[in-house]
């Protein structure tokens, strides 16, 4: 092996829960649809914060409700934001996601409109905006391991090409960097349909298998035999992915699953925005296959940097968590390469290894962890998208 | 490597019936260099038809009901024909799934 990753460093942000956070935001953070407007006026009023205006957070109950909660929690407390002011309609709900942020023991705080109404509102928030942009920016990065980052993948617009070069790249990441001490995270249940008996078998113990299992079977059931009109086949493969030569979901899930390397196992199954809690190691995350929706359950569940292989060209980005693209497509990066951060097309040549791949994207990360942005951050891609599971009362 | 040792088709496995197209422009007729990722073997093949990049190649002759065998596993079964060095895709094959 080329280098020893588990003495490489970065320079990041420690915060106070001793998590590893890559970028320094002040995020103003909407509770429900009705109060993105006084988020967006409270960022236009303070500069350097950012707004994450969203669609839903009113009438929702059981699961559903639970879900969106610990999305937004999440999403605050990620060690890559700073700190954050969140608004809300009204106190209760609002109260619950600062003090779902408090416990990372970053600075926070709530406000909400009703009996203020949106001018007062905004008036408090940005003296409070303010105050935490001011209090972010003097914030010093230190030197912290390499490995411990919080690094999630998912692939999107997948074609042949993925299955041959960028997901083995993601694979071949993990491999090097999961055995000393990095979190990793996998997801997209319905796209592991296909392979999801060769996904069982890379769970790292027995739980973790029926877990796995349990999760995916559960998706089937109440998700695609409930909701199906024929069959999936109009979704899934998406029309993007038979564009680039994929013609079953078996063929996609069977490239999907390279993102996991050759020697990488899952520890344990995480509910959608779930945190992992036994530990380093590869998780599996009941997730959407939707870009969006995937890469914003996986930064609210605390990972920090996602990489992101594409075939035909996938462009999603998200507001906290930089988005790293790998292609190895090279006719997406002859048409659309400000949106590729890896160009391993030269494993398709066979003039690049994996392994060598494997080294390029391990060194993106150090970069992209240490302030490059990435190319969705710089085209100013901040997809947030909530999953919701069922209708709103 | 020169330009002119690029593979134009590139098979994830031995046991592998198909490959796949990883240059442009792909025209019938071409001599393709196929090489095997897993343990880097070469071969030679004939494309029968023009196919775009990302899709597929037929190594042997495949018929109806036949298993499409990539990654050295099952993706699916064919519901029409491809001769060796044909295109196969939703045209001609589809997922045992539904």
């Amino acid at each position: 092996m080329a280098f020893d990753f588990s003495q490489d460093t970065i320079k990041a942000w420690r915060r106070e829960n001793g998590r590893v956070g890559v970028r320094n935001h002040v995020v103003i953070l909407p509770v429900d649809d009705i109060s993105n407007a006084a988020c967006e006026a409270v960022a236009n009023n303070v500069k350097g914060t950012m707004a994450i205006p969203h669609s839903y957070g009113r009438l929702q109950f059981g699961e559903d409700l639970d879900l969106h909660f610990r999305t937004i929690i999440g999403t605050g407390a990620n060690p890559n934001v700073a700190a954050v002011v969140v608004i809300g309609i009204e106190p209760e709900w609002t109260k619950i996601i600062v003090d779902g942020i408090a416990k990372t023991g970053k600075p926070v705080e709530g406000f909400w409109i009703e009996q203020n109404g949106d001018f007062e509102t905004i008036r408090r928030a940005s003296w409070k905006a303010k105050e935490y942009v001011q209090w972010a920016s003097e914030l010093q990065k230190e030197d912290c391991p390499l490995t411990d980052l919080w690094v999630s993948t998912k692939c999107g617009e997948s074609d042949t090409t993925t299955g041959l070069s960028s997901c083995p790249t993601v694979g071949n990441m993990y491999d090097k960097l999961l055995p000393h001490g990095l979190y990793g995270v996998f997801g997209e249940t319905s796209e592991i349909t296909g392979a999801e008996h060769i996904c069982e078998k890379r769970a790292a113990n027995p739980e973790a298998a029926a877990k796995f299992m349990k999760t995916w079977q559960a998706y089937q059931d109440d998700v695609i035999e409930q909701f199906k009109t024929s069959d999936l086949s109009d979704s899934q493969p998406t029309k993007g992915n038979i564009l680039g030569g994929l013609s079953t979901i078996e063929e996609k899930a069977l490239g999907n699953l390279e993102k996991i390397g050759r020697t990488s196992t899952y520890i344990d199954v995480l509910e959608p925005a779930e945190a992992p809690a036994k530990g380093p190691g590869l998780y599996f995350m009941d997730s959407s296959s939707a870009a969006a929706e995937c890469v914003t359950l996986m930064a609210a569940g605390g990972y920090v940097i996602h990489t992101f292989p594409t075939g035909q060209g996938n462009v999603v980005g998200n507001p906290i968590v930089p988005v790293i693209k790998i292609s190895g497509n090279p006719r997406t990066l002859r048409t659309m390469s400000e949106h590729i951060d890896v160009d391993v097309t030269g494993v398709l040549r066979r003039d690049m290894t994996i392994d060598q791949a494997g080294d390029a994207l391990i060194e993106m990360i150090k970069r992209t962890a240490n302030g490059r942005l990435t190319a969705a951050e710089s085209l100013g891609h901040r997809e947030f998208s909530m999953t919701k599971l069922y209708r709103s009362a | 490597m020169t330009a002119n040792t690029h593979p134009q088709l590139l098979v994830h496995d031995k046991a592998d019936n198909v490959g796949v197209v990883v240059v442009e422009g792909l025209t019938a007729g071409t001599d393709m260099l196929c090489v095997c990722t897993e343990d880097n073997s070469d071969f030679r093949l004939t494309a029968k038809a023009d196919i775009p990049i990302g899709h597929k190649v037929a190594l042997s002759d495949l018929k109806e009901g036949d298993t499409v065998i990539k990654y050295g596993e099952d993706i699916g079964r064919m519901v029409g024909g491809a001769e060796t060095g044909g295109h196969v895709h939703t045209h001609n094959m589809k997922t045992k799934r539904w």
